[in-house]
């Protein structure tokens, strides 16, 4: 059966061509009523027309009326990239009555006039790649998009204040979500803050409402200490299979009364407490904090003495009620279906000991700028005391900026957030020790809502502001005044001059940078990142929360460093994206994928390892492969590597390219 | 092992001690050194900044030279090592520059391709002989000495492929090897003051007290260095540097290779001690590491002779 009745002769093929200026973006550089003319004179080519915004309503019409009026069959427009507008003409294409896969895009903007700078060969560049598609045009066969059902559930993949948010909003919306989370509490970064810029309220009174929210949810499972193994499938149909690990703690039956942790036989904590960022030691058995969410301990197998050397009194084990400890515990696993992902697995801070200059692990009276949240809280380490390692209060600080931001030996990028958390850090240590601040910067950044006010405000309260990036923190000193403190050496880029300024504690407002593992969940979510390694969004500008991967949404820090304000209001669009798929019910499944002749298949098998998304699979009675449409993303690489010439893929077929090749060489 | 050598002018002159004591422990420890026969100016610092593509190719020659002994080059002189690996990397990375040495080392019957690394003897010792190696020859270990390492601003930075620019440790590492004590010391890449002890001696003397001044801070008996140029600022202005300065007390400046040597059981005579502005001499034996009777040996110090 044919498809195709056009292209067999049975009816005249009538091609519509239409090429657009864009405004001057493509009429500057191609001359586009000489490439309309010449279009005029192929064969097969009825109506060739030029216009200047073809994407625009009258642009649109012109195609429809044409399609009623000559009686066309196939479309051709030459215009700006298809990632832009095929579908715009497609379904143009549609309401003027025909298939839209019977129109076909030429890009002459990115790939024509905004790459080249001579206008005669540029106009013949267009040329040629029209001839092309007029070429394989004639070709095209009409197909349909297929619709598949989305599953009506999303997966939040951490539970920082970018996962709680996208997981809230979602699940206020009545749909079901799955928050993962590695750690033993949500909270991310959010909970390690005393107050948030530039308001200074306090971080952990406007996260804990939300964490609780999140954990007596009913829409949402949540899910702590746990991983993603797995995962398979498509766009509203997702499977992953998530891996928990043991916390030696029966979840439902602990009730978080902390009996436990008093009755363990070590008497004092034996290992650093990573949310007081090693400034206090904790139990094995231990709470994060006592907000977490879920409010359950867990027990650390490497600090442990039963877990890591098989021997201990096990006194916590009699101390619980609810008998809700069991050092028998395995990994378990669930296995969920989701319609959409939202990834929010947020940033580390940059590594001090890389700037090996400013002294971090050296000089103890070093600091970094999380090591300083944990010193202002009140339910930090010091209980909110500003004090040295050595219990002295500093009588003068100094703050040095972009440490690992804007920097080409390590970080090249802004982390957007180091002025401003500076800026609340340099306001709060003044408001507890009144010491001298003095802060080194090479550019002050402040563009928020009340972010410039805030800075005013600080330099109004007395605040030491020096421009110049910070060359060294040494102990050399050189006069008596430096005797027993650190000096930063600075050019001060304003007075034009070099500085050594003695100061009793030195804090470093370290970068945002991706995870260690942001390229492990790249690869398993099939995410692509920019140069410096934050998972890449679709487009800038116009699909700042969407992968290239349909039903996969971003949010928060992983995708770039951002603030709370922006992260929040990142993680609503994220929500919102995830909630308008599962809305619609069903996705709409692109028709340019491969299909298996039977004939000619040897049942080699090549094609099965080729497939990069495991579409592939082998009929073992007819000997065959078989192409899962669902689960073909129509890359060819199948195609390609068939050595029977076997599989061949919608719109890529080899008499459209050929042609398509043949013509655009024609006069070369 | 063996290796091209690039004295450079210092090394025959004002930095004698760095030569004779590098040559009698190489000598010791096997590695062989052989003399680029007729060597010339590395060019300095000065010529860089004043004609890059001339300079890289006076520097050029000596390359050409080593390579066509088929060698690696040993440079001990910081300075010379820099502009050596300089002149290398603008002929690798710069077909402009690369182009114009060419022709000229052809108009004089050279080629160079760059295949023959440039070295230090830092890097020869710690990384192409090894610690290993140098364990079992350890006769008078240094113990109690206290040393300041420093290298200076020319060898590692703006960056060396042996250690890293900010905070090297090869020497300390040798020297730990022998038997010392190597203090903590951050200025041990600060300028000395270069050339400005000389043309501007405001400035260039109190850059060169910024780091005796930590040294002694850091009680440190003893300055080590690598660069012919520290040496000779560190130890001979100290008379100067006290001028404005009176509590600076002296502090002998000795290059690592002397101490190694010392280590290595060879001779003071041979370690060029006798050549020190600050004698480091009494210092080793109030540590006991030479007997009283070995300095006697020492002949007195030539006052022309550096």
């Amino acid at each position: 059966m044919s498809l195709n009745p056009e292209s067999n002769g049975k009816e005249e093929v009538r091609i519509g061509f239409f090429v657009c200026h864009c405004g001057t973006n493509i009429a500057g550089m191609i001359d586009v009523e000489e490439v309309a003319k010449y279009v005029a004179t192929l064969p097969n080519v009825v109506v060739s027309k030029d216009y200047k915004y073809m994407c625009s309503d009258a642009g649109q019409d012109l195609i429809v009326q044409d399609i009623k009026e000559h009686r066309l069959n196939r479309i051709v427009v030459a215009a700006c990239s298809p990632l832009l507008h095929e579908r715009t003409f497609r379904t143009a294409t549609m309401r003027g009555g025909i298939n839209p896969f019977f129109c076909h895009m030429v890009n002459i903007r990115e790939h024509g006039s905004w790459v080249h700078s001579e206008k005669a060969s540029a106009t013949e560049k267009a040329k040629a790649v029209a001839r092309g598609a007029i070429g394989r045009v004639k070709f095209h066969k009409p197909l349909e998009k297929r619709k598949e059902p989305v599953e009506p559930a999303v997966m939040v993949l951490g539970g920082g204040i970018a996962g709680i948010q996208a997981a809230l909003t979602v699940a206020n919306s009545g749909k079901r979500v799955y928050l993962v989370e590695r750690d033993a509490t949500i909270g991310g970064h959010m909970a390690y803050f005393d107050k948030t810029f530039p308001t200074l309220d306090c971080a952990a009174c406007i996260l804990t409402p939300k964490m609780s929210e999140v954990g007596a949810h009913p829409n949402i499972t949540l899910w702590t200490y746990s991983d993603v193994e797995q995962i398979t499938g498509y766009v509203g149909n997702y499977k992953v299979r998530v891996k928990h690990r043991p916390r030696y703690i029966i979840e439902k039956d602990c009730v978080g009364c902390l009996d436990c942790i008093d009755h363990c036989v070590f008497k004092n904590g034996n290992t650093d407490d990573e949310f007081n960022q090693g400034l206090s030691k904790r139990k094995p058995v231990y709470i994060p904090f006592p907000q977490a969410v879920p409010k359950i301990v867990a027990i650390d197998p490497n600090a442990c003495d039963f877990l890591a050397k098989g021997k201990c009194d096990q006194t916590c084990i009699p101390s619980c009620d609810k008998n809700a400890i069991d050092f028998t515990q395995k990994e378990t696993f669930d296995d969920i279906k989701v319609g959409a992902i939202i990834v929010a697995t947020g940033f580390k801070t940059f590594d001090a000991k890389r700037k090996p200059l400013y002294g971090y692990g050296k000089h103890q009276n070093v600091y970094t700028a999380l090591e300083v949240e944990r010193l202002v809280t009140s339910s930090g380490p010091t209980e909110g005391h500003v004090v040295l390692r050595d219990g002295r209060t500093p009588k003068s600080v100094g703050i040095v900026h972009c440490v690992g931001s804007r920097d080409h030996q390590t970080n090249r990028w802004c982390s957007r957030v180091c002025c401003m958390y500076s800026l609340k850090l340099a306001h709060l240590i003044k408001e507890h020790t009144n010491a001298e601040i003095y802060n080194f910067y090479i550019d002050m950044r402040c563009p928020g809502k009340g972010y410039e006010e805030f800075y005013e405000r600080l330099l109004e309260e007395g605040n030491h502001f020096i421009r110049g990036r910070v060359a060294e923190v040494t102990d050399a000193a050189q006069t008596k005044d430096e005797e027993g403190k650190l000096v930063i050496r600075v050019e001060d880029t304003l007075a034009g001059f070099a500085r050594r300024i003695p100061v009793d504690m030195v804090v470093l407002a370290t970068g945002l940078e991706p995870r260690e593992d942001a390229n492990d969940v790249r690869r398993m979510f099939n995410i692509s990142c920019s140069t410096e390694g934050f998972f890449l969004e679709r487009h800038p500008k116009l699909a700042p929360v969407s992968t290239t991967t349909d039903g996969l949404f971003l949010a928060g820090a992983c995708q770039g460093p951002k603030d709370i304000p922006d992260t929040v209001a990142q993680a609503g669009a994220a929500a919102a994206e995830a909630m308008a798929l599962m809305d619609a019910g069903f996705v709409e499944m692109e028709p340019m994928t491969s299909e298996v002749d039977e004939l000619r298949c040897s049942g080699c098998k090549t094609c099965l390892n080729m497939c990069p998304y495991s579409a592939i699979g082998r009929d073992d009675a007819k000997g065959v492969a078989v192409i899962n449409p669902v689960l073909c993303k129509g890359c060819g690489v199948c195609v390609a590597a068939c050595p029977s010439g076997a599989i061949t893929q919608n719109l890529f077929e080899d008499q459209e390219i050929f042609a398509e090749i043949k013509e655009i060489l024609a006069h070369a | 092992m063996k290796y091209a050598y690039f004295p450079g002018c210092s090394l025959k002159s004002s930095g004698r001690a760095f030569e004779e004591s590098m040559l009698k422990l190489f000598a010791h420890l096997e590695i062989e050194l052989e003399e680029l026969d007729d060597w010339n100016c590395c060019g300095a610092t000065a010529y860089m900044s004043v004609d890059e593509t001339s300079a890289a190719a006076l520097a050029a020659r000596n390359l050409a030279l080593a390579e066509k002994m088929a060698l690696p080059l040993a440079v001990p002189c910081a300075g010379c090592y820099g502009v050596l690996r300089k002149s290398a990397h603008l002929q690798k990375d710069y077909p402009a520059i690369q182009k114009q040495v060419k022709d000229g080392l052809t108009a004089i019957g050279l080629s160079y391709t760059g295949a023959q690394e440039i070295k230090h003897p830092l890097q020869i010792l710690a990384q192409d002989l090894g610690p290993k190696a140098m364990r079992s020859k350890v006769k008078k270990p240094l113990k109690g000495l206290k040393v300041a390492c420093y290298y200076g601003c020319k060898l590692v930075r703006p960056e060396a492929p042996f250690d890293n620019q900010h905070d090297p440790q090869t020497m300390e590492t040798l020297l730990k090897g022998v038997g010392a004590r190597v203090v903590d010391f951050p200025m041990k890449t600060a300028c000395c003051g270069g050339s400005l002890t000389g043309t501007i001696p405001d400035v260039g003397l109190e850059l060169s007290w910024a780091i005796l001044h930590d040294a002694h801070r850091r009680e440190a008996d003893v300055i080590a260095t690598a660069c012919p140029l520290c040496q000779f600022n560190l130890e001979c202005y100290q008379e100067d540097i006290q001028e404005k300065h009176p509590d600076l007390k002296p502090i002998p400046v000795v290059y690592f290779t002397q101490l190694m040597g010392i280590a290595m059981g060879l001779s003071p005579e041979d370690m060029a001690l006798h050549r020190q502005v600050v004698p480091l001499t009494p210092i080793l034996q109030e540590k006991g590491i030479l007997d009283s009777g070995a300095a006697k040996k020492s002949p007195p110090r030539q006052e022309h002779d550096a």
